[in-house]
């Protein structure tokens, strides 16, 4: 049976990984190899790994760390952040990345999701969308969340789905970092709109709440990356009780 | 040494560093010469089946069929396991293979596509690639077409239909998922492979 994933996502910055709330007031939690790694051995199904500073700062992606952080990483591997062009992206496939996620550059130029997906496959085009309530829906916001787009997520996210993206992964701002629950609504919206995987993220803070994003929001995977960095929850328990509710989980793996 | 086709489809870094992690002497060539010369050879691929066409435009193809009809141990991973069947209704023009019988199709529209994710095997006895693997290991999938069950296959997968995880016969093996993203169920079957 096909298993719900669980995503331990690293979220870096100048070479660290560093979580926030609602992003920002970063706090720093260890070296993106070595919490990748540790991510893989308690059992989670995938890892992401974002510069979440790289479009605000205008930086390439840290190729070095992503070079370091696959040398042993025997589960799909995501990098995102700062990736604009074809160019951007082929460098950290070469430097070991699986998928590459793109956000900013997709909403700007969505024709780049095609051009990535025909070079690498769609399986390796992830369109992240950054989305925040407004009145009469959600709306995507882009670099890091900082600049509002006047743009519908679900539109948009049947519209990358189009143009080849492999997966969508849908960041709800408004729970990022509070631990109060994933946003299963705006989730189960996208999920019902395309038929590729919907990662959910943003609000993970207990076992309840994968399950409610898996059962309400329809979500195919789900995102978190404080809930695990300072061990407020290790993945193998996370995975036992998710089971416990009849939730399918590669586990034990 | 194993050889790692490269006929211009897809990242071929994860499945030569699976290799390279287990110390196995590997290349990743898009030369029909260094084919020629490997003790095994490695199909990988992604993406659409059209693109094994450019193994038929680049001499490839007769290099890893001479290979492959000599004895050499063949592994395919995912677009290069389809290669193995008939063909594929992706592209219904290029031929595949044609050492296993019957042709990859779409998944029922019972179920999202692509399957992307962890699914469970059915492990049948006897397989060798298998070897140690437990019979209901989980392995990374990400594909929209799929081929189906035939005599040879050693270990299937259910999503919608029942499909061909793992095939083999002889010295030629193919895999629907991508071992080298398994985690250690993967590295185990590769090791396997090297082992032949």
């Amino acid at each position: 049976m096909l298993t719900k994933r669980i995503i331990a996502c690293l979220d870096m910055d100048g070479g660290r990984v560093v979580k926030g709330v609602q992003f920002v007031n970063l706090r720093d939690a260890g070296d993106p190899a070595e919490c990748a790694a540790a991510h893989a051995r308690d059992g989670a199904d995938e890892i992401v790994l974002l510069d979440i500073t790289a479009t605000s700062d205008k930086r390439n992606t840290m190729l070095d760390v992503v070079s370091r952080t696959a040398r042993c990483l025997f589960v799909p591997f995501t990098v995102g952040g700062g990736i604009r062009e074809l160019s951007d992206a082929t460098a950290v496939f070469d430097a070991g990345a699986d998928k590459i996620a793109i956000n900013s550059a997709a909403v700007k130029d969505p024709a780049l999701i095609a051009k990535i997906a025909a070079r690498f496959g769609s399986q390796a085009v992830v369109v992240a969308i950054d989305a925040r309530r407004v009145n009469n829906g959600f709306e995507v916001f882009v670099a890091g969340g900082r600049t509002p787009t006047g743009r519908d997520a679900i539109q948009w996210a049947r519209e990358a789905a189009a143009c080849g993206a492999g997966e969508i992964m849908l960041t709800s701002m408004d729970r990022d970092g509070t631990k109060a629950g994933f946003d299963c609504e705006l989730t189960q919206l996208v999920a019902d709109a395309v038929s590729i995987p919907v990662i959910a993220s943003g609000g993970a803070g207990s076992p309840q709440h994968f399950i409610d994003v898996f059962r309400d929001g329809r979500a195919d995977a789900a995102l978190a990356a404080s809930i695990f960095h300072f061990g407020l929850e290790n993945i193998g328990q996370l995975k036992r009780e998710l089971q416990a509710a009849n939730v399918p989980v590669r586990w034990p793996c | 040494m194993i050889a790692i086709v490269d006929y211009g489809a897809g990242n071929l870094n994860s499945v030569k560093k699976a290799f390279d992690h287990l110390g196995a002497n590997v290349v990743v060539t898009t030369q029909p010469e260094t084919i020629s010369t490997a003790d095994k050879i490695v199909l990988p691929g992604v993406g659409h089946f059209s693109a094994l066409g450019a193994l038929d435009n680049t001499g490839l193809r007769d290099a890893v069929l001479q290979g492959a009809n000599a004895g050499k141990p063949f592994l395919g991973i995912c677009l290069g396991m389809q290669w193995l069947f008939e063909g594929s209704d992706e592209a219904p023009k290029f031929a595949g293979a044609g050492f296993f019988n019957g042709r990859c199709r779409p998944f029922p529209s019972s179920v999202k596509s692509p399957h992307v994710g962890w699914n469970s095997l059915a492990v049948r006895e006897g397989s060798r690639l298998l070897r140690n693997v437990a019979p209901e290991s989980f392995v990374y999938y990400t594909h929209s077409f799929q081929a189906p069950v035939v005599a040879s296959t050693t270990a299937a997968t259910e999503y919608g239909t029942e499909f061909s995880a793992v095939v083999e016969r002889d010295n030629i093996f193919g895999v629907q998922f991508h071992p080298e993203k398994s985690w250690t169920v993967g590295l185990l079957m590769l090791k396997n492979f090297c082992e032949l």
